[in-house]
């Protein structure tokens, strides 16, 4: 039931904002709509909690604790966006980027991206979480080309294509395990597609087509991820498309795909019998951390900095998830809440920030703290947070991956240990002058809505110096799942 | 099981044709010949996926062969000839660079794709075991085109073939997936040519041409 709504609000709100997107009150719907969204999520984390591990619709959805986790954080994330999307579309459109027809498409579409992301999330099913994801990446380029300048359809073009074809290997390696439970689980109705049975079967699966379709996966959904070699779009469609577009993308989106790598990896290791899975998603999640830090340095816009700071810290978790066991697990699921809450939050700020300017050039924002004090702060505060600063929740967890690191994978760290360092002297040098110093910018002609900006950082905060025991138990229960 | 023989040689015939479809595609310079080569391996694609129907008593596969008859024949090519009508681009040709070569970086690939095959057709049980090599041929074969294109009309073109390849590879080496699952697989492919007709409009208007190679103003600096 609560499911239902869950993934119901947002249905719903697309369908409403479809027809009401370009009235005057749209922004507040789009907001009604998130917070019934998140309080129906809130719901459903509290029946599962109470209930334990479920499944729902014939064994369609399925609910257990490392799921769950991450629908809440996604419907909360859908909100605050909704909540700072309110003003600063209102001022896009005051400085004449949007008209009421594109708010229209921009409203629908980020209702429909979130009950798609929510759906890829609860399914048990492998062939609706591909549907799923490619839905969600469907909805999403038309709100990157949303401001139809050249550089916003290159950037959404791109991202279809790159994406599109990386969906498609995964559906090649989606029929792939189809093939090999199918002998094991019957090719009647659906079983020899639901995660839940392939898991309970996993060690009898036949390992060559396993690791043949973990291979597809991985690479199909790990383009989703900004895995590099295959991290193209994501640093042009998270600059060129709205702000809260590229908040939800960074934030919610990359988690997403990673949520499909890491079931699928599930099933690979139990299958294939070793440790050749993990191994892979911590190269891959090493050489994005790498080619990441090598690109930050050289960026000139405030978006597509973030953007490929997303693309580091997502090669950081996928390593951590790599490496695997309770604590790496633990580590990666925590790294995975506060990545996603600051980097939405820096996005937030840096919107605000590029709108106070009139340009996303870094050299061009110039003492945001004289203009608006909360912007800056903002952003100074998202920006210490995300670069692993005691004693906010990013170093917690960068810390536990660090030492997990050390202990069982010694040779990483040193790479693991430069690359973060780069990453901190890399953004740090843009920030600051970004903050303090002179202008004459004007502030906005809408009071920002920095109230989501400080959430997040205060939850970051939080997170980093005392872990509540309930949701330390709840990682715990995820990361013993993951395994 | 005496006409099981004829049924497997005649889908053979059909994977093949699908490969040559391919390969045909691979250098066709004609934006509008190009769909109508579409058109044809989705033709063979309901004719194989009958077969097999047929063959192998699978209801199911009947409606997904219908399927694949109206979305893959009927309303995909229709869609897309009206919209290069539009654009006016029927009669463009492209410039294809070094088609020997093409040809030959195909053969390498449909080489691998029987290579990479091998393990799994030896396992499969179904009437159709041979042809996943082909299967995956025609899906790195759209790969390939999807690279050597430099139109966004023939981009999609190739993204479709890879579609079809796709579900090629569905049909013969399960029986096709679960019929909600084919469903929404074609009703993403379905949205999702609509939202490249949208973008075509969009890259005209900003472009003035559908050429890709406008495209290259994001590059890292």
């Amino acid at each position: 039931m609560e499911l239902l709504l869950v993934l119901g609000f947002p249905l719903l709100g697309a369908v409403l904002l479809a027809f009401a997107g370009a009235h005057r009150r749209a922004p507040e719907l789009n907001v009604a709509a998130s917070l019934a969204t998140l309080l129906a999520a809130a719901a459903l984390v509290l029946r599962v909690i109470r209930t334990g591990p479920m499944t729902v619709a014939q064994e369609q959805f399925f609910i257990d604790p490392f799921n769950v986790f991450l629908i809440a954080l996604t419907a909360f994330v859908g909100f605050t966006t909704a909540l700072f999307s309110r003003p600063y579309m209102r001022i896009e459109e005051h400085h004449g980027r949007v008209n009421a027809q594109r708010l229209r498409l921009y409203h629908s579409m980020y209702q429909l991206f979130m009950a798609a992301m929510l759906v890829a999330l609860a399914t048990n099913n492998m062939g609706l979480l591909w549907v799923a994801m490619e839905a969600a990446t469907l909805s999403t380029v038309l709100l990157v080309s949303l401001y139809r300048t050249r550089a916003s359809i290159e950037a959404a073009w791109k991202y279809f294509i790159l994406c599109g074809v990386g969906i498609a290997l995964a559906l090649f390696g989606t029929i792939l395990l189809y093939f090999a439970a199918e002998g094991l689980l019957g090719g009647e109705g659906m079983r020899a597609l639901l995660w839940t049975h392939l898991d309970a079967v996993k060690g009898r699966l036949e390992p060559t087509v396993i690791g043949l379709a973990f291979v597809f996966l991985l690479v199909g959904y790990g383009t989703k991820v900004g895995l590099a070699p295959l991290h193209n779009w994501l640093p042009d469609a998270h600059a060129e498309g709205p702000t809260p577009v590229s908040a939800v993308l960074s934030g919610l989106l990359l988690n997403v795909a990673l949520y499909a790598v890491v079931r699928c990896k599930i099933l690979a290791e139990g299958a294939i019998h070793s440790a050749l899975p993990g191994r892979m998603l911590m190269g891959f999640g090493l050489l994005s951390t790498l080619l990441a830090v090598f690109f930050l340095w050289r960026q000139r816009d405030i978006k597509r900095l973030f953007a490929y700071s997303s693309i580091e810290h997502m090669g950081i978790v996928t390593f951590a998830f790599g490496m695997g066991g309770p604590l790496a697990n633990f580590a990666a699921l925590l790294h995975m809440t506060v990545h996603s809450l600051t980097k939405s939050a820096i996005f937030f700020a840096a919107g605000h920030a590029a709108q106070t300017a009139g340009t996303q050039r870094m050299d061009g924002i110039r003492g945001l703290l004289a203009v608006s004090p909360t912007i800056g702060w903002g952003l100074m505060l998202g920006a210490l947070a995300i670069l692993g600063l005691p004693p906010f929740g990013v170093f917690a967890s960068e810390y536990l991956i660090l030492t997990t690191a050390m202990r069982e994978h010694p040779w990483a760290t040193p790479v693991l240990i430069v690359a973060l360092g780069v990453a901190f002297a890399a953004i740090f040098r843009r920030v600051q002058p970004m903050v303090f110093g002179d202008t004459d910018a004007r502030p906005l002609p809408h009071s920002p809505a920095l109230l989501p900006v400080f959430a997040h950082i205060a939850m970051v905060l939080v997170l980093g110096l005392y872990m509540p025991p309930a949701l330390a138990d709840w990682y715990r229960l995820a990361a013993r799942l993951i395994g | 099981m005496s006409a099981l023989p004829f049924a497997t040689q005649l889908l053979h015939v059909l994977a093949a044709g699908l490969l040559l479809l391919s390969f045909a595609m691979l250098t066709q310079r004609r934006t509008r010949r190009l769909v109508v080569l579409l058109a044809w391996q989705g033709a063979v694609l309901t004719a194989s996926t009958l077969l097999i129907a047929a063959t192998a008593h699978l209801p199911h596969l009947y409606w997904s062969a219908a399927l694949t008859l109206t979305v893959k024949v009927g309303l995909l090519p229709w869609l897309l000839l009206r919209l290069v009508r539009r654009l006016g681009v029927e009669r463009d040709s492209e410039p294809l660079v070094n088609v020997p070569t093409l040809m030959l970086v195909g053969l390498a690939l449909v080489i691998f794709a029987f290579g990479l095959a091998q393990p799994i057709s030896a396992l499969a049980t179904t009437v159709t075991r041979q042809t996943l090599g082909i299967a995956l041929a025609v899906i790195l074969l759209a790969f390939l085109m999807l690279i050597a294109r430099r139109t966004a009309v023939t981009q999609v073109i190739g993204f479709l073939a890879l579609e079809n390849g796709l579900f090629f590879a569905a049909t013969s080496t399960t029986y096709g997936m679960p019929m909600v699952i084919e469903l929404g697989i074609a009703l993403d492919v379905l949205v999702g040519v609509f939202v490249f007709g949208i973008f075509f409009f969009q890259i005209r208007e900003q472009f003035d041409s559908l050429d890709l190679q406008h495209l290259e103003a994001l590059k890292e600096d």
